[in-house]
């Protein structure tokens, strides 16, 4: 039960969400333990094979056939989320030189190197799929692969780090605790170890804006200020609503996905209200009410227009986002070129020792 | 009573604004495994500085905490090298200063970690095993620039040939100093010249040699570094984050 369950502010950013991992990840173990048909009986029975472990909610391992539509899809799914890991590192980063205390300088640095992790993570988990970290870089750089659409949205204030690990990291958490029981085995184990530190995160941002909602007016306002910007990009992070999504159906068929766009964003939107209410915030929606029918909150849809717009490239930051990164993947050959080149010369050396 | 209170803030500063510096290659670093590793070597040097600083602010006891300490002071009351404020340039030059000062900072707290004062000790004896890894990491990526390809080789001699005078102000005697910085020269040139020569490189010989750092007399770069650093904490005097 999301959003009913929290009393106190310690208690208000998650907890719910990190028990979800938690049992994902047993469900795993126990997975593991029962036997799995080893191998298909005949080259016939690929797909009934295959189809089995999905059915039985085991999971599919690298070697294994798969289809190759199924195959694509997690190279898709998986380097987008590789890429947003590193794209969303530039929002974050841009605030750790002026964070306003050397404990908070700390803990933001080692979110933005968190979320390089995470991009590692998931580079290696689609690598097991057949395609290399450099080519996945490539198709980020030259723009065939997308990240998700709410890095292009700028950090201007401080309260913008509180509100990006409150909401940005609670939503791709509400996203990916699902995952962790995605039918695909490398993923779904990559997505435990993400979610658990993901939900600190989620607490860290929770704590930054529960400090300056307490703190000066200058502070309370900055808070909401960013509240006021980051909500509807980050109710747009669960995509377009389920008539107009092109890749769901097929996706929860194969337990990639297990549940919809909406369902997650409502999801969302259940824990969010209470959580901004112990922070004293107001959530920027005048039609935002519990349902007592729906036993859900009613609230206003994102614009999905703009949505679109920034997933097409015409967000705020798109451009400055993928400039910045060519440009240090740019400024980086050079010593790429030399680690290799090294690299090569200690390879040649230790030959001739063996030889000689 | 002001030396174990100089003492302590140079060591502190050294260490926060080597943080600083490192800390602006976050999502710049040559490849991803980079980023985290410099990140990593920041929040070592970040983590070092806040001990010292909290404890320079107690032994001063005039009410300062690290946070005091780090923002509310002006450049000339800053007491680092100078080495650690210099812009961090190409990756061959923060390389260079990261082995300059990874070479010192490991003898140092090496010596902290045996000295009467328990709470110096304390602080040498966990940051002596970070500043082994920064060592580590630092001669490495020396080692592979400087015997990688033509170019690197090129820009890294470039490097340390551009930071290497300011290694001269690390040492500058302090007899009545917890630990002399003059004791750790000889051990810190043995540490460098072992790994530019197995980098294939010519240590530098220089006449040049900066400083004043230590008096809180900088370089240009250090005032810029602090504007951005402090602008937020200062802008709202008193508010807790
Ligand atoms: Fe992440
Ligand atoms: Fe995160």
């Amino acid at each position: 039960m999301y959003g009913n369950d929290f009393g106190a502010p310690e208690e208000a950013s998650g907890g719910g969400l990190l028990g979800e991992v938690e049992a994902a990840e047993a469900a795993l173990r126990e997975a593991a333990a029962r036997q799995r048909r080893r191998v298909p009986a005949s080259d016939d029975d690929l797909a009934g094979f295959f189809a089995e472990i999905v059915e039985a909610d085991q999971k599919i391992e690298p070697r294994d056939w798969m289809p190759e539509a199924y195959r694509k899809t997690l190279i898709r799914q998986i380097a987008q989320h590789a890429h947003s890991e590193i794209i969303g590192m530039q929002p974050e980063g841009n605030w750790i030189s002026r964070a306003p205390s050397l404990k908070r300088k700390a803990i933001l640095l080692a979110k933005v190197q968190d979320e390089a992790g995470h991009g590692l993570y998931l580079y290696a988990a689609a690598e097991t799929l057949g395609i290399s970290r450099d080519e996945l870089v490539d198709l980020l750089l030259n723009g065939r692969q997308k990240y998700s659409s709410i890095f292009n949205y700028p950090t201007l204030t401080w309260a913008d780090v509180g509100a990006i690990g409150w909401l940005v990291d609670g939503a791709a958490i509400v996203n990916q605790v699902p995952l962790c029981r995605c039918s695909y085995g490398p993923y779904a184990r990559a997505m435990i170890r993400i979610c658990k530190e993901e939900s600190f995160h989620q607490r860290q941002g929770y704590e930054i804006l529960h400090t300056l909602a307490h703190g000066t007016p200058a502070q309370k306002a900055m808070a909401q200020d960013a509240l006021d910007r980051w909500w509807y990009p980050s109710l747009a992070m669960f995509g377009p609503p389920d008539g107009e999504s092109t890749h769901s159906t097929q996706s929860m068929a194969w337990k990639i996905k297990r549940f919809s766009n909406d369902e997650l964003r409502q999801r969302f939107v259940d824990m969010c209200v209470q959580q901004a209410e112990i922070l004293g915030l107001t959530i920027p929606d005048p039609d935002l009410r519990w349902n007592d029918e729906r036993q859900a909150y009613d609230f206003t849809q994102p614009d999905y227009d703009e949505l679109m717009r920034v997933i097409k490239g015409d967000g705020p930051c798109n451009r400055q986002r993928m400039a910045h990164r060519r440009q240090a993947h740019a400024d980086g050959a050079w010593v790429r070129e030399a680690a290799a080149a090294y690299a090569a010369k200690r390879a040649v050396e230790k030959k001739e020792k063996v030889a000689a | 009573m002001n030396g174990p209170f100089e003492f302590t803030l140079r060591l502190g500063d050294d260490a926060l604004i080597a943080a600083q510096r490192l800390a602006e290659w976050t999502t710049r670093a040559p490849e991803m495994e980079e980023d985290i590793a410099l990140a990593n070597i920041a929040l070592d040097q970040l983590g070092a500085a806040r001990l010292l600083l909290t404890y320079a602010g107690e032994l001063e006891g005039a009410g300062r905490d690290e946070d005091a300490l780090a923002y509310l002071r002006d450049d000339r009351e800053f007491r680092n090298c100078l080495l650690v404020e210099l812009p961090n340039d190409d990756f061959a030059v923060t390389m260079a200063k990261l082995l300059l000062l990874s070479a010192y900072q490991l003898p140092l707290y090496t010596a902290l970690a045996e000295c009467a004062d328990e709470r110096l000790a304390a602080i040498g004896s966990k940051t002596r095993k970070e500043s082994a890894y920064h060592l580590d990491h630092a001669a490495l990526w020396v080692k592979r620039l400087g015997d990688g390809t033509e170019e690197s080789h090129r820009r890294m001699q470039a490097a340390v040939e551009q930071v290497w005078p300011y290694a001269a102000e690390l040492f500058a005697p302090d007899p009545g100093a917890p630990v002399d910085p003059a004791a750790l020269r000889a051990e810190f040139d043995a540490t460098v010249t072992a790994v530019l020569a197995e980098a294939t490189l010519t240590r530098p010989e220089s006449g040049w040699a900066p400083a004043g750092g230590r008096d809180g007399v900088h370089t240009e770069h250090l005032s810029y570094l602090l504007a951005e650093m402090q602008v937020l904490h200062r802008a709202h005097p008193g508010a807790k984050w």
